[in-house]
């Protein structure tokens, strides 16, 4: 087991080497990236442009460059600075960090605790109306887009354009730290958006993975043993059906703590979400190229922890 | 010493002393189901079990009749698809939570009809005074469960005893079934077993609360060749200890021939020949009873015999052929055969073995002379 996490880990290491390689390519490329163009605004001059390019070593060959920029990375987790306020990347995306964290995992407690009991239920009482009308709202909102939601939900409920002044607005969050009360009146509503859609999402693939478990000889032994059906269900069908949703679920949040764009930008959260895209309509790339390593960084974790959870929670997995 | 040992099956049958007191009242309809306690364990009258699909209505077992006494083996045999398994299931009420139609009459000794009863009720019976015994013993052990906690688990399912003595229950049940080392291999999971000890796990398991009564479907189905018999030989040693009844679903004449005490054969969701396990041996009486026994291959025979399988396949049970049932596949079947059913009845001169055959005695008597 250990063996086999150090192997995860290095490979995992090396597929960041590769993502680096590959922002650093991309945006050496891109024919609109010339950051030193990009710099100097609108006066630019040749001369200008060409101090530039010497401050931020861009005349240097393109293989040194790289070298110079995978040794900044991955020695001193060097990430650049932001063309557009010249602030070091690194501290930016700390800086954001919280705001996506407090967003991701509320919503993802939110949307588990809807989703799963929902599903749970579906399962049970298939083809009943309880079922048919949670699986097509679960369509609904499967297919509802977030940023439509969030607009719809911040015109009905919003503290400043709502027509029911209940929660915060947009871009009112506060840090945990700072205002806990505000931070989490202003995080109701972008976590309820958020997690609509992955609670629908959530309800489906537990519905159908409890289905299919349900049927399993094992639930007929169990119920063969006479115990009440709540403990069939719960001790031996959801405990084996739970099993595939909670590797889902774990790159899922990978995936969010690297920046929930849309949601972050409807509710002006400063997360990283948010950072992305601001990033993008100012040609940002140091930015971009920070937020998207630390999306692959999440991502990779989360397959890591999904591997090694899935030998705990299924004991037929062993890695060698 | 376990907490088990005090505890003896027949205390829950001379507890209900009413219905000991009654002379036996067995006749279908009777108003209080409940049987003595000399009588037989078990009595199922006319159980039916249906399956609404998608098609149409499965009618999987189409009223069957059996008794059952303490520590007797009834073996049920037939094809795949002959509804023994769904009958047997039923019995426990397991069909019912899978959406079958179940009606008939199942009494148990003490406990009157259990398709009467409560799903509670019957709950408390499952696994304590009735336990089953199924076909893939990987399949149906939880495959994320010690099998030690699975047993565990089906005690305190019964009774009220707490974890640590539960498991010094479950290591002696692993050590009375033959699994060697049981205070080690009650912490396997079960796929870190052999098959047969996965088998003789589930009997564990089964025997867990001391039941009166088994139903094995399929024990040993799933198994190799020579773990087959010792799973037989450990069935037939714990039942001649306990005292328990047997109900043993296979498919297989060679199983139930060296098991059971008397057999029915199924076809297409009825009993259609029961009798004491050497008549249906020796002097079969339905065509499809003849077709299984030929079937089987015989060490004593000559190397060149060929086997003679039943031709066509079991009827679709969604619809099944008018008139006898076997009729298509019966090479002595007559014209009118395909409309008259036959019913389950005594053949002359002896009580005990029932056949529903629509050819006469005589006939059959002479052609099973000529086939053996």
């Amino acid at each position: 087991m250990t063996r086999y996490v150090i192997r995860r880990v290095l490979w995992g290491v090396l597929l960041l080497v590769l993502v680096s390689a590959l922002t650093f390519v991309l945006f050496r490329v891109l024919p609109t990236a010339d950051p030193a163009r990009l710099r100097a605004g609108h006066s630019a001059n040749p001369k200008v442009i060409a101090e530039i390019r010497a401050n931020l070593g861009l005349n240097k060959p393109l293989l040194t460059q790289f070298w110079l920029y995978m040794k900044g990375l991955f020695l001193h987790g060097d990430l650049g600075y932001s063309y557009y306020s010249n602030a070091p990347v690194k501290g930016l995306i700390f800086d954001r960090l919280p705001a996506t964290l407090s967003l991701t995992i509320g919503s993802a407690i939110i949307w588990m605790a809807i989703g799963l009991p929902i599903g749970i239920v579906s399962a049970l009482r298939r083809r009943s109306r309880t079922d048919r009308s949670a699986m097509g709202a679960a369509l609904l909102f499967i297919s509802a887009p977030e940023y439509w939601l969030g607009l719809i939900v911040l015109y009905l409920f919003a503290a400043d354009i709502g027509q029911i002044k209940v929660f915060p607005g947009s871009g009112s969050y506060a840090g945990l730290t700072t205002d806990p009360w505000k931070w989490l009146s202003s995080l109701i509503l972008p976590w309820l958006v958020l997690a609509a859609g992955f609670a629908a999402v959530y309800a489906r693939l537990m519905r159908g993975s409890l289905i299919e478990t349900m049927g399993e000889d094992y639930i007929r032994t169990a119920r063969a043993k006479g115990l009440p059906e709540r403990r069939v269900v719960m001790h031996h069908g959801v405990r084996a059906a739970i099993t595939p949703i909670l590797t889902i679920f774990a790159l899922d949040v990978g995936v969010l703590l690297g920046g929930a764009v849309l949601i972050e930008t409807v509710f002006d959260i400063p997360g990283i979400g948010r950072l992305n895209y601001d990033a993008i309509t100012h040609a940002d790339f140091p930015i971009i190229q920070g937020t998207v390593l630390l999306a692959a960084l999440f991502i990779i974790v989360a397959n890591i922890l999904v591997d090694i959870a899935y030998a705990y929670l299924d004991p037929r997995v062993r890695y060698s | 010493m376990s907490p088990f040992d005090g505890a003896d099956p027949p205390a829950t049958i001379a507890s209900t002393s009413a219905a000991a007191a009654r002379p036996d009242t067995a006749h279908p309809g009777s108003p209080d189901p409940a049987l003595p306690a000399e009588g037989p364990l078990l009595r199922v009258e006319d159980l039916r079990v249906s399956y609404s699909t998608e098609d149409g209505v499965v009618q999987a077992v189409d009223g069957i009749s059996y008794e059952l006494h303490r520590g007797r083996t009834l073996g049920i045999v037939g094809e795949s698809g002959s509804g023994k398994t769904v009958a047997a299931l039923s019995v426990l009420g397991l069909t019912r939570t899978e959406g079958a139609t179940v009606s008939g009459r199942v009494a148990f000794a003490g406990r009157g009809d259990l398709l009467a009863l409560a799903d509670s009720e019957l709950r408390a019976i499952r696994g304590d005074e009735i336990a089953m015994v199924f076909q893939d013993p990987l399949s149906s052990l939880h495959p994320m469960y010690r099998v030690g906690a699975q047993i565990v688990e089906a005690i305190r399912a019964h009774r009220d005893i707490a974890k640590v003595p539960a498991r010094a229950r479950a290591i002696e049940l692993l050590d009375l079934v033959g699994i060697p080392e049981p205070a080690t291999r009650v912490d396997s999971y079960p796929h870190e077993l052999s098959g047969g000890q996965r088998q003789r796990a589930m009997i564990a398991m089964a025997l867990s609360c001391d039941p009166q009564l088994l139903i094995a479907d399929e024990p040993t189905t799933a198994l190799d060749v020579t773990v087959q018999a010792q799973i037989l030989e450990l069935l037939s040693r714990l039942q001649r200890e306990r005292g328990m009844a047997l109900v043993l679903v296979t498919h297989d004449l060679g199983v139930v021939a060296e098991m059971a005490d008397e057999i029915a054969v199924m076809y297409a969701g009825r009993i259609v020949e029961h009798a004491a396990a050497e008549r249906v041996l020796s002097v079969p009486e339905h065509p499809y009873t003849w077709g299984l026994l030929r079937s089987i291959p015989t060490l004593d025979g000559p190397r060149e015999e060929l086997l003679t399988p039943i031709p066509g396949s079991p009827p679709s049970p969604l619809a099944p052929p008018p008139g006898c049932r076997f009729h298509p596949r019966c090479p002595y079947s007559e014209p009118e055969h395909a409309r008259t059913d036959p019913a389950l009845a005594p053949v002359p001169g002896w009580p005990d073995h029932e056949v529903a055959c629509l050819l006469d005695s005589g006939t059959r008597r002479r052609l099973w002379k000529e086939l053996a």
